[in-house]
């Protein structure tokens, strides 16, 4: 279950980044397969809290999972603004709560740098590394350990 | 020119067997369940030769050779016999049916088209 | 349309399942009605068949078996063999373990060697002869063209350098009159080596004397090649037995290659054979003293080609199969989109509405055909999932003959409906529940042959597995002519395993519902038959798992009946459409048995929080689904919503509170698994007109996982006091 092999220093990766909760997060373009507007979401019973619920992808049903609260920045109150970015994991789609998508960045991986030991825990385990650029330091998502884990059903 | 097979068998994976090797040899290859379908066929299909299962519901292999030779009167069309039994008894039984020459099961597809080109002018 | 090899051995293993059948249906054709021999060649030809298709897949063992087995069939065939109970009976058991070594090889696994080789020695008992002919075995081993086994002196053909051989070959009338020709044997001698022939017509009378239907000619063959002897036999393998023929050898291998003098080519074989294959060699040959032989009339055959219809050869291609196989993956893709089509559908008509058009309009009215259509649409694609019950019934004769065999009675089981369809996964996953009730009415339904008799029924129980399409869905029943269900029995056994109050007033059906309770087994000790740790409340909790529900008529001294009743389909489901919290949840119909409202219903309050409501003389849980899912704390009062009477696994009952009932319609059932996993209480997801999903709940699940139900209703003052 390890991330894809990363690929040689100096190659370029393209990335999606977006703002949640004040901070800037971005995943690889390759995972994301669309970014919609945020709709209701039909609650989960007994589900973590930073699983928001299931929508309709076109008659798939699809988890929404809040990265601030995931993250440990506290949950978000969706509403009409937020975005909705849908990522294919491990042949698992779900949908990425987000403040708004930002860039897509073409990003040299020798840019990558490790975590920061300043971040706290919740956010050091879900994040493979930071890309600083001049005014910002966007943290990279992994999204594989993003999922709740207990919900990973075997194939 | 295409050589036309009729394969008259009542098993399907027989005739997927047949199918598989003889269509992807060249040959037109036509189908009959049984030796009554085969009969019917015949005309139709106009084959160059026929390869017929013995053991079939309604007419079996013997039958439809000796009506193909009999009734028909046709002594000439190439019939090749599909057979488990490699016992003597029963290629004698085909032959004095009428059977050009048999094929026994499991065949490789090598020896299948050689027991065709054997008995046709391919 | 050729196939890949392993398409091709799947569809050998189809072909098996549906030869078993036909092999199981004739042996019971023949164990109940009298000489048949077409269901004798019937079942001999479902053996045979498998054996040819088991031999072009190197299955050798498989092979062996029904070799032997059809071996011992033939023997019946050929009135040679009794074919009494004792053979019936190993026949029986013979394609039962044919069916088994079936499903190993299609496994990939082993077969049971010790029951194979068991069963083989008592057909080959059966039969009265020790393994005959051995060179049958050989059969997998891949030999075509098996040569035939001819007492030839073992002439060892000299490793290097070429041989002369003499071949006089006189056809026989026969030969022409079986589609064999001369000429293609020389063709294929010629392919061995250096050929010349010389046509001897001494024999040939005079044209006025000549009679078509004998063959007069002969020639004298020298074939130089460097092919042993047996090749070149086989050459004449088809025309052995129409034919005179003698194959000598010559001893002088010095001699020259070129044709010995005296022997010449007639121009006809020159024709035949073409210049490519003349090899040269024969150049020179002066023309025969006498003109080709006047017509024999049967001599070089016409090639068939000759004999093309007139008319269009469009339609010559008769392939009889009207079916086709489809990958499972593109049907359930189809149907997903269908489902699609029907959503999409109801949120138009749902939009259409909101935006007020008259229901006369064009709009609407082209709406309408749009809804019939993907209804028909829907159901056409469903259609394709069905599977008739047959093949599930089939198996049951097997678990029925075994089972009597175990327990010691006699039974005979009669399926009814068998042509009904139901959806595959259905069929699937019902084989486990209904083997189980099989064995059980078997094991603990009918009794034994002397005590049938003492009670005046035939010695010979009678065991019928019926379906039947009712309302929409299909009914499984069976029923056995037993003695029915001893309720007395029943209850004091619930008592002793503390599964009802002592003296509990119950009335019949609770009484036979007991048979479904956890831990229930009327048997006082476990049989070793419908034991195995499985009991009916598994058998139930299966059959709910599948949308379908069971129940149990008895009648004491004359039998008793399962009924199970099932959906179509496991694509779409009818629920009842209810808004719990601001949240849309749909509860399956089936569990559904009445709606109340609370403000008539006598309700109770149990302990602090918990309440219970009277049904049907019973104390009944109440469950808030709003509080059980998490959607709301709990509520003060129930006025204003309503009670879902719902009927749980191991028949208890409880009532699940809903704000309000929407409707009653179909929903598409959509995994909540693919991309999340399961969540306790929710069966599965659909989604709504207005593109929503709403979950769909498991009314077990929530029954057993909230507190408050567990208990049995004559223990919740115990549970309240906590």
């Amino acid at each position: 279950m390890s991330d894809r092999p990363s690929p040689p220093p100096g190659t370029d990766q393209e990335v999606v980044a977006f703002r949640v909760a004040e901070q800037d997060f971005c995943v690889d373009i390759m995972a994301v397969r669309e970014i919609r507007g945020w709709t209701q979401a039909t609650i989960l019973p007994h589900a973590p809290t930073y699983v928001k619920g299931v929508i309709n992808l076109r008659g798939a049903v699809v988890p929404v999972l809040d990265l601030s609260a995931r993250l440990g920045l506290g949950a978000l109150d969706p509403g009409p603004r937020h975005v909705i970015i849908i990522a294919m994991i491990d042949g698992q789609t779900v949908g990425l709560l987000a403040d708004v998508v930002s860039d897509i960045l073409s990003v040299s991986s020798d840019r990558l740098q490790p975590v920061p030991d300043i971040a706290s825990e919740a956010a050091k385990t879900y994040i493979t590394g930071v890309i600083a650029t001049e005014e910002r330091m966007i943290r990279k998502i992994d999204l594989e350990r993003v999922l709740p884990p207990l919900q990973r059903v075997a194939a | 020119m295409t050589v036309t097979v009729l394969a008259v068998d009542d098993s399907r994976t027989m005739r997927n067997l047949l199918d598989a090797a003889l269509s992807e040899a060249g040959f037109d290859v036509r189908f009959a369940e049984d030796g009554a379908e085969g009969l019917k066929c015949l005309s139709e299909a106009a084959p160059d030769v026929v390869i017929t299962d013995i053991n079939m519901p309604r007419l079996d292999g013997f039958g439809f050779i000796e009506t193909v030779r009999r009734d028909h009167g046709n002594r000439a069309l190439p019939i090749l016999v599909l057979t488990t039994e490699s016992g003597t008894e029963l290629k004698a039984r085909a032959r004095d049916a009428g059977a050009t020459g048999w094929i026994v099961k499991p065949f490789d597809e090598e020896k299948l088209i050689a027991a065709i080109e054997r008995v046709t002018a391919a | 349309m050729t196939q890949s090899s392993n398409d091709i051995r799947e569809s050998f293993f189809q072909e098996c399942e549906d030869l078993l059948e036909t092999l199981g249906e004739g042996l019971r054709r023949l164990d109940h009605e009298g000489e048949d021999i077409d269901t004798v060649h019937a079942v001999f030809r479902a053996v045979h068949s498998i054996k040819g298709g088991a031999g072009a897949f190197g299955l050798d063992a498989l092979v062996a078996f029904a070799h032997r087995f059809e071996t011992a069939l033939d023997e019946v065939r050929a009135g040679r063999l009794a074919r009494d109970v004792a053979a019936m009976r190993l026949f029986h058991r013979a394609g039962d373990h044919l069916g088994d070594m079936v499903a190993a090889a299609r496994a990939g696994s082993g077969p049971d060697d010790g029951e194979t080789a068991r069963l083989q020695a008592e057909l080959e008992a059966l039969i009265g002869e020790p393994a005959e002919d051995e060179d049958e075995a050989e059969a997998g081993a891949g030999a075509a063209f098996e040569p035939m086994t001819l007492d030839l002196p073992a002439l060892a053909a000299p490793e290097a350098g070429a041989t002369r051989y003499t071949i006089t070959f006189a056809p026989e009338a026969a030969l022409y009159s079986s589609g064999n020709d001369p000429v293609l044997v020389f063709r294929a001698l010629a392919r061995l080596g250096a050929l010349s022939a010389q046509a001897d017509i001494d024999a040939v009378p005079p044209l006025e004397d000549l009679d078509w239907r004998e063959a007069r000619l002969r020639w004298t063959l020298t074939l130089v090649t460097e092919e042993p002897e047996e090749v070149i036999r086989e050459v004449f393998e088809f025309v052995e037995g129409n034919c005179a023929l003698d194959i000598s050898r010559e001893a002088d291998e010095g001699a020259p290659p070129e044709a010995p003098a005296g022997l010449e080519v007639t121009p006809e074989l020159d024709d035949f054979l073409g210049a490519h294959e003349a090899d040269g060699e024969r150049a020179s040959d002066p023309a025969p003293e006498v003109a080709p032989v006047p017509a024999d009339d049967s001599a070089p055959p016409a090639r068939p080609t000759g004999q093309v219809p007139g008319q269009g050869g469009a339609e010559a291609g008769t392939r009889t199969s009207a079916t086709i196989r489809v990958n499972l993956d593109r049907v359930d893709r189809l149907i997903n989109l269908v489902g699609e089509l029907v959503i999409k559908e109801a949120m138009l008509s749902q939009s259409i509405s909101q935006a007020g058009l008259p229901a006369e309009s064009d709009v609407s009215s082209g709406l309408d055909g749009l809804k019939q259509l993907a209804g028909e649409i829907q159901e056409g694609v469903m259609a394709i999932r069905a599977q008739p019950v047959k093949s599930m019934f089939q198996r049951m004769f097997r678990i029925v003959r075994e089972t009597a065999e175990i327990s010691g009675k006699r039974v005979r089981l009669v399926t009814q409906g068998e042509h009904a369809e139901v959806d595959k996964t259905v069929i699937e996953r019902l084989v486990d529940p209904l083997t189980h009730m099989i064995r059980n009415a078997i094991d603990h339904g009918l009794e034994a042959p002397q005590a049938r008799a003492a009670a005046g029924k035939p010695e010979e129980g009678t065991l019928i597995l019926s379906a039947s399409h009712r309302s929409g869905r299909v009914m499984i029943d069976v029923s056995d002519d037993g003695a029915g269900i001893d309720r007395a029995r029943v209850q004091a056994a619930a008592e002793r395993k503390g599964l009802v109050a002592p003296g509990a007033d119950l009335a019949p059906a609770e009484i036979d519902n007991l048979l479904f309770a956890p831990g229930f087994s009327s048997k006082e000790e476990v049989s070793n038959l419908s034991g195995r740790g499985v009991g009916l409340d598994v058998v139930k909790s299966e059959i709910q798992s599948l949308g379908g529900r069971v129940s149990i008529t008895s009648e004491r001294g004359e039998g008793t009946t399962f009924s199970i009743s099932l959906p179509l389909t496991l694509a779409v489901l009818e629920g009842m459409v209810a808004e719990v919290a601001g949240q849309t949840i749909v509860v399956p119909i089936t569990a559904v048995q009445e709606t109340l409202q609370p403000a008539k219903a006598g309700l109770h309050a149990v302990g602090r929080t918990g309440r219970v409501v009277e049904s049907r003389g019973e104390l009944v849980p109440i469950i808030d689904l709003g509080l059980a899912f998490g959607y709301r704390g709990p509520l003060e009062r129930l006025d204003g919503h309503v009670l879902l009477l719902v009927e749980t696994d191991a028949n208890r009952r409880c009532a699940l509170v809903v704000d309000h009932i929407h409707d009653q319609r179909q929903v598409v059932i959509k995994s909540l698994e693919d991309n999340y996993g399961r969540v306790a209480g929710v069966a599965a997801a659909t989604i709504l007109g207005d593109g929503r999903i709403a979950l769909i709940i498991d009314p077990d699940e929530i029954a057993s996982t909230s507190a408050g139900a567990e208990p049995a209703p004559e223990d919740i003052p115990l549970a309240a006091a906590e």
